[in-house]
């Protein structure tokens, strides 16, 4: 088989980073090039597979089952596999007795603020760690990615204390100020722009006069901006499930979604189907932006991870 | 030098009059000093908003941790402290809830991270094969990644209900008999630990995936040219070539390990939930944490609790540390 036989479509040629284009839409750039030498998946493989999917959606969509039966359904033997009549009576009712109409509120206010204020100054943050020349930088960077060994929950008792003196306990500020920043995000967006932001357009607003800010404002937010979608989205994941601090400081009277879900299990009289409609509830926006944006979250953590 | 761009960007007005050549000067020479204060101070000024939140949110309590530990305070009235020295750690050393703690939190936090990370890796290898609906395979395993702590262990602790649970009622199906999943100490962690598992998996195999593709395809090559199996190859090519990654992993685990808190908490079914079971049989750390502040209103000696998880982790690494270099010593 000569060369002039093979498919048109192999491989383009490698240009140099200079030559490459700046893409502006999408998160396909934060997808590498493959390295390592691919196998194509035999039947094994796609079994295997198969099975791993099959084990990662059945638990959510047997919550959709025993949400949408009633109680003395879904505690009979053997349990049941398809969806009942009742999903959206449950709905409603987790909805109404569970808060959840609140703690839905609360959870989107809270995930909503945290994504976007980590993500401007994960942005702000990485472009100075990324293009910037500074005393003690490299030191600096060392000390964000020192932070992200730190466990956020061992200050969890000062942090109460400093909450009821501020009289933010009960309150969301007390769940959005401490998690305003993501050493994570610092780091992913360092890594990003370090790839695909050319020196040379930082070098020419510069030579333009142009002061940081605006170099910042008008050269590197176009250029960050499919990476910072991607940061909010992880950001806003990790603030809508997190649970150990909002439950906490919160109580049942101003809960987020994850706390108010522990309200729907702590009585003694278990109305199960009521509180697997209350679970599938605080599940659906996430699991809705996933299907919708699976693709760039998938890229996003492929991207901030440690590669070597 | 300014051209027209120039003042576009930086927003000035166009000169009126011409200025004299002192004026230009000086104008000349503080825009010079703006330009150095700026390419000197705006980087500082970037990372600063950072530096500043983790000083106030998460270093100083932290720090202060350490000092509310040496003191007894109530949770009722948290502005009064009473300094009581070392008390709180020796009555936590002699507290055989602690060691039940401690003992719980290192069980589960095995049986938990080992096989996730295992199964990560075989997980990663698989998406790692050219294929159709490669995405949808990605996909799939990040949706646990996106179920919440609570909505994950709501549903685990009902798949492991002892009367109408779907595991005992599978086990039954081929003749074994019920296990009380909550009641007993190894079937509660191994319950626990399985939420853990499926939450994480995915999210690590993504990550062990991303690195093994930064692997350069001619160390592929030249282990085939020496005639090395495929499964050779996993072992001598692929493992060593995603190492940090795998460190990275065990590092994030170990710490997510010791933090564990919302699924004990939830698969206690209320009441049962702070202590972990009725005998503390699946109490961890964090839930001895929360039980010494939040239940029994003692604020230092659950500063007591995080300082020694904190002490745990420290030794957890310095004991990686260790490993390490008599591994290097040895080899």
């Amino acid at each position: 088989m000569t060369i002039h036989s093979l498919p048109a479509r192999t491989k383009t040629p490698d240009r140099t980073p200079a030559e490459k284009p700046v893409r502006r839409r999408g998160g396909r750039r934060l997808l590498r090039e493959r390295a390592g030498r691919q196998h194509h998946a035999g039947p094994l493989a796609y079994v295997l597979l198969a099975v791993m999917a099959v084990l990662s959606i059945f638990p959510l969509y047997w919550t959709m089952v025993a949400a949408s039966t009633d109680n003395t359904r879904v505690s009979q033997t053997p349990p049941p596999f398809l969806p009942g009549p009742n999903l959206f009576s449950n709905l409603a009712r987790a909805w109404d007795e569970a808060a959840m109409g609140k703690a839905m509120i609360n959870s989107l206010i809270v995930a909503g603020v945290i994504a976007l204020s980590t993500v401007m100054f994960a942005t702000l943050a990485g472009f100075a760690f990324a293009k910037l020349k500074f005393k003690g930088r490299n030191v600096l960077l060392m000390l964000v990615i020192g932070t992200m060994l730190v466990p956020p929950q061992l200050g969890v008792v000062p942090l109460f204390m400093m909450m009821s003196e501020l009289g933010w306990s009960q309150q969301l500020p007390a769940v959005i100020f401490p998690t305003l920043v993501s050493a994570v995000g610092v780091f992913f967006m360092r890594q990003y722009l370090s790839e695909a932001l050319p020196d040379e357009l930082v070098e020419a607003g510069r030579v333009d006069g142009a002061h940081s800010l605006r170099i910042f404002w008008s050269i590197v937010l176009p250029v960050a901006r499919p990476a910072m979608a991607v940061l909010f989205m992880i950001t806003f994941v990790h603030a809508w499930n997190d649970f150990f601090w909002p439950f906490v400081v919160l109580d049942m009277t101003n809960p987020t979604v994850p706390v108010a879900l522990t309200q729907l299990s702590a009585g003694y009289v278990r109305d199960q189907s009521l509180i697997m409609a209350g679970a599938l509830l605080g599940t659906l926006p996430l699991l809705a932006m996933f299907i919708v944006f699976g693709r760039q979250i998938v890229s996003g953590i492929m991207a901030g991870a440690v590669k070597g | 030098m300014a051209t027209s761009t120039t003042k576009a960007l930086a927003g000035e007005e166009p000169p009126g009059a011409p200025r004299t050549t002192g004026g230009e000067r000086t104008a000349r020479r503080r825009s010079a000093l703006l330009h150095r204060l700026d390419v000197k101070g705006a980087p500082f000024a970037f990372v600063a908003p950072f530096f500043v939140v983790f000083a106030a949110f998460s270093f100083y309590p932290l720090v202060y941790t350490s000092w509310i530990s040496l003191h007894d305070v109530e949770l009722a009235t948290l502005d009064v402290m009473e300094w009581v020295a070392f008390d709180n750690y020796v009555e936590l050393w002699g507290d055989s809830r602690f060691w039940n703690a401690l003992q719980n939190t290192l069980t589960i936090g095995v049986i938990s991270t080992v096989p996730q990370l295992l199964m990560a890796l075989g997980l990663a290898h698989l998406l790692n094969y050219r294929m159709r609906a490669s995405l949808f395979f990605r996909v799939a395993s990040l949706v646990p990644y996106a179920t919440s702590v609570a909505a994950a262990a709501l549903v685990f602790t009902m798949i492991f209900e002892r009367d109408f649970g779907m595991i005992n009622w599978a086990l039954g199906a081929v003749g074994v008999d019920p296990v009380n999943w909550e009641a007993d100490k190894w079937p509660a962690q191994v319950a626990i630990s399985t939420i853990v598992i499926w939450r994480w998996t995915g999210y690590n195999a993504l990550l062990y995936l991303a690195a093994m593709q930064a692997i350069p395809a001619d160390r592929y090559e030249a282990a085939s040219l020496d005639g090395a199996s495929r499964w050779k190859q996993f072992t001598h090519v692929t493992v060593p070539g995603i190492r940090s990654t795998i460190v990275f992993t065990i590092v994030l685990s170990t710490i997510g390990a010791t933090q564990l808190f919302g699924e004990p908490l939830i698969f206690g079914q209320g009441p049962n939930g702070i202590t972990g079971g009725a005998d503390n049989q699946y109490q961890t750390l964090g839930l001895l944490l929360y039980e010494e502040g939040w239940k029994n209103y003692q604020m230092g000696r659950s500063a007591t609790v995080a300082w020694a998880m904190f002490m745990l982790l420290v030794l957890a690494f310095v004991a990686q540390r260790l490993i390490k270099r008599l591994r290097s010593r040895t080899s």
